[in-house]
């Protein structure tokens, strides 16, 4: 290889790979989204400004001396009790409702959680710690950060036990048979609406990780995550709104695309990434409306 | 659409209002008139929004980039290249040479938005509702960035400096008036047209469509002719208001209607009432508002000033959909059926 | 034999349409109860109030203990399980995660163990296609599943609505032929709704005969079987 080749491909790497970490963070809360509409058939617009809240939780605690992993997994539980929380007492009292009024709400407590966010903790840009060490490892002659390749797993990791939750346990099944059948579920003895509250339990638990995650790169600050719901409202419409595998895949593409987008077209630059990035999600759209994995309903008239 | 009262009343309580607007400036200091007006403009986008989601059952989170768009035209129009050379900056040559009076660039900038809307529209009759809300959102997003790009029409990241406003034609009144009741007769005209609209054959199609759309196409109507008719008439509406705006502020830049702009747009056509042209009003208000308010109680606290208003807005939005879906015309409606009531029973 | 299921002046409602005009009967432990009639006469309506998916008002009494009040998740768990019209198969699942899903009622992972051989006696070919995905089996199959999924979960009472619908007349006799052994051998106690009035009057012990929204004609199948409104009505002949 000659040296101008080999390093155009390192470069490549890195972008790749860091697209894929930023990509991680995405298919997290895109899978959030995705697991509230599929048993509440709405966008939940607050999943990201539920994701910062937390994280400046996860900030409260670890200032308060406690280590990084108990301070995360606490993080978790209070984000799981919150999602819960707020299935019970705010969207069940408009379940029934149509969707649009159901969106409406969570708009509502995504302007009340952000300026609560802001007033409890002040305007200022904070700094997070990471669990990762900064430094890069040599992975075939290309350098990778490690926060990225943490980031990634941690993210990913979660996904996958959340998986494994949903296939093998009971309680998965019958949060699962909820999503397809509500009706038929209450049959067998399933409670629905607990079963949509721990739905958004593990979707604000999923938003915390990539909150968690997000911050120590992009600093935390009460706007952190606006910009990043968009590109997860993106990436699971992009899949197919009512398909996990799609908001998953549809993170990490997105992750890449854009940071491929960003450094190799030129028109495109830093500021016209997510725009483009937009513009070719619609464009997927107008062509397959239903996204790259979801399912085409036919509708019986 | 179920009457809120004896058509009588209905026009007291209209007349009523419109004497209220036009007396306003006479008791009011130049700063509330200025609010005034801005209740106004916002009254015209929030017209539109609620024809498009209200009426017609598509859901807009960009409407505050159709206002951009109308701003923009508004003010392009308004200096010319000769403005942009003034202003030390280098034109596009495809704008007019010289500048046109503000009041004629409102029409244009409407029917140039709508315009947009409408093509727009087209290939949005393909999208399901999230993904349109998503589209919605994403020109929102990506509009302010569109428009640092392309700085020889936009003028950039500095954004475009208008000449401060004057009362035209050497009409004798003071200029803060004169633009108070330049919004509130476009708001005017614009509120009766939208009524037309509703109550008709136009409107009802809109409905007709927003609550089942395989129903209305087995009634005839075409989803795609009314859909992207709602869009382009709904943009339209959002670009006279932002024409107005930017006339108003004697400024543009891409930040002028950002992202928040078009959550809170649509947030306060709910508060106001989806589908009721009435409701719109209070919508208006509390945009205008509500924000500003919430900083004046008398707590000292630092941080209360700027962050309690997005708080108080945002619950505010939560209880209208918890408790009051119908938003504050229903409200009102609700109140006042005591009264209406006991008048319909004696006519 | 004691009365399982007692039903006393129920009423339902579709918002502003009523459905059911004060409709009573009874349904002994061990019987097979047939419920008749034409189209919209409020049969399937009858379950859904048994089971609580309609807004109903009057007395429900199962097994001695009121249940007019109980969300259908509690009905579910006092031993009712209603195979609804349609079915109500999870389409998604796999033929095993809908068997699953009948034992969850009593708690999955045990029930199934010990429930599944038994269920497998009388459909021994839903265990060679335990992973297909419920929606791609003919319709006779997913009839047969959904009746599997039921038992299951070991319910007092099995409620069936409209068990013959869209399936060939070999099929039917099949799934009414398991139900009458299923009521032979462990006294499980059915209340069927049926269109199809000849194969239910054949099955069950004794009927009822709903007429907009009330019941006009009971009394044991086969006398109802020679009863000259019936035959002329239901029977066609």
């Amino acid at each position: 290889m000659t040296p101008p080749l080999a390093f155009v491909w390192s470069e490549f790497a890195q972008q790749v790979t860091s697209g894929l970490a930023a990509g991680a963070i995405y298919a997290s809360l895109a899978l959030a989204l995705v697991l509230i509409y599929q048993t509440t058939n709405v966008v939940n617009f607050a999943q990201g400004e539920m994701a910062t809240f937390t994280t400046y939780i996860a900030w409260t605690i670890m200032n308060h001396g406690v280590a990084y992993w108990p301070a995360f997994v606490l993080t978790l539980l209070i984000a799981f009790g919150g999602g819960v929380t707020i299935e019970r007492v705010l969207i069940r009292p408009v379940e029934h409702r149509p969707e649009l009024v159901i969106v409406i709400l969570t708009i509502g407590m995504l302007i009340a959680i952000n300026g609560l966010t802001g007033w409890i903790f002040g305007p200022e840009v904070k700094a997070f710690d990471s669990p990762f060490p900064n430094r890069s490892v040599i992975v075939g002659g290309v350098a990778i950060s490690i926060q990225d390749i943490g980031t990634f797993c941690i993210c990913l990791g979660t996904v996958v036990v959340l998986w494994l939750f949903f296939r093998f346990t009971t309680l998965g099944l019958a949060m699962r048979s909820v999503a397809f059948n509500p009706d038929a579920s209450r049959l067998m003895g399933v409670r629905v609406g607990w079963m949509l509250a721990l739905g958004w339990g593990f979707a604000a638990a999923l938003g915390a990780v990539a909150g968690m995650m997000a911050a120590p790169t992009v600093f935390l600050d009460p706007d952190m995550m606006l910009v990043v719901l968009i590109y997860a409202f993106a990436a699971a419409v992009l899949g197919g709104i009512d398909s996990p595998v799609g908001a998953v895949v549809g993170g990490l593409t997105l992750g890449v695309v854009i940071n491929l987008l960003g450094s190799y077209v030129n028109f495109v630059g830093q500021e016209l990434r997510l725009p483009t990035a937009l513009a070719v999600l619609l464009l997927v759209l107008v062509i397959r409306p239903t996204g790259l994995f979801g399912r085409v309903v036919v509708r019986r008239v | 659409m179920r009457r809120w009262a004896p058509p009588a009343l209905q026009g007291l309580v209209l007349a009523g209002a419109v004497v209220l607007i036009v007396l306003l400036p006479r008791f009011t200091s130049e700063f509330r008139l200025g609010q005034f007006t801005y209740v106004g403009i916002y009254f015209i986008a929030l017209l539109g929004l609620n024809i498009l989601t209200g009426y017609n059952g598509q859901i807009s989170l960009g409407h505050a980039a159709f206002m951009a768009i109308g701003g923009y035209t508004a003010a392009i129009l308004i200096l010319g290249q000769k403005g942009f050379e003034l202003a030390g900056q280098h034109p596009s040559h495809v704008l007019p040479e010289h500048g046109m009076r503000p009041l004629f660039t409102i029409p244009i900038a409407g029917l140039v938005t709508g315009v947009i809307g409408y093509l727009f529209g087209i290939p949005a009759l393909r999208l399901a509702a999230v993904s349109l809300a998503l589209a919605t959102l994403a020109v929102a997003v990506s509009l302010p960035a569109l428009a640092k790009r392309f700085e020889h029409l936009t003028g950039g990241g500095g954004g475009l400096s208008l000449p401060l406003p004057h009362t035209p034609f050497g009409w004798n009144i003071s200029t803060p008036h004169w633009l108070y009741y330049e919004a509130w007769a476009t708001a005017a005209i614009l509120f009766v047209v939208a009524w037309l609209l509703v109550r008709g054959r136009v409107g009802r199609a809109w409905r007709a469509i927003r609550d089942g759309e395989i129903a209305a196409v087995s009634s005839g109507v075409s989803p795609a002719v009314y859909k992207t008719l709602a869009f382009g008439i709904s943009a339209a509406y959002a670009g006279v208001a932002g024409a107005l705006f930017a006339i108003q502020v004697s400024y543009i830049n891409p930040d002028t209607f950002p992202v928040t702009l078009s959550i809170l747009l649509l947030a306060s056509v709910v508060i106001g009432g989806l589908s009721s042209l009435s409701g719109v009003i209070v919508g208006a208000l509390v945009l205008e508002f509500l924000p500003i308010y919430a900083q004046t109680p008398p707590v000292v606290h630092l941080n209360f000033a700027k962050q309690a208003g997005p708080v108080v807005f945002g619950v505010v939005l939560m209880v209208i959909v918890l408790l009051v879906p119908g938003g504050m015309a229903s409200l009102i409606r609700r109140l006042t059926r005591p009264v209406t009531a006991a008048l319909a029973r004696k006519a | 034999m004691s009365t399982l299921l007692e039903l006393r002046g129920v009423e339902a409602r579709y918002g502003p349409i009523k459905a059911l005009h004060g409709v009573s009967l009874t349904v002994a432990e061990g019987e097979i109860v047939a419920l008749l009639g034409a189209n919209g006469a409020g049969k399937t309506t009858t379950l859904r109030a048994v089971s609580g998916t309609v807004r109903h008002t009057g007395e429900i009494v199962f097994e001695g203990k009121q249940i007019v009040r109980s969300k259908p998740d509690a009905v579910a768990r006092a031993g009712i399980a209603h195979v609804p019209e349609g079915r109500g198969l999870f389409a998604e699942l796999s033929v095993w995660e809908n068997l699953r899903m009948g034992a969850y009622v009593r708690g999955e992972r045990r029930t199934l163990r010990q429930e599944a051989p038994r269920v497998f006696k009388y459909f021994p070919w839903l265990e060679r296609r335990r992973d297909q995905q419920a929606g791609t089996l003919s319709g006779g199959e997913q009839q047969m599943l959904a009746l599997a999924r039921a038992l299951v979960g070991r319910p007092r009472l099995l409620m069936l609505d409209e068990p013959s619908l869209g399936l060939a007349p070999t099929i039917v006799q099949e799934i009414f032929r398991i139900v009458t052994e299923l009521n032979a051998d462990d006294g499980l106690t059915v209340l069927v709704v049926e269109q199809n009035a000849n194969v239910a009057l054949a099955t069950s012990a004794r009927a009822y005969v709903l007429e907009v929204g009330q019941v006009a004609i009971e009394g044991e199948s086969a006398e109802l079987r020679r009863h000259e409104g019936v035959r002329k009505s239901y029977l066609g002949y």
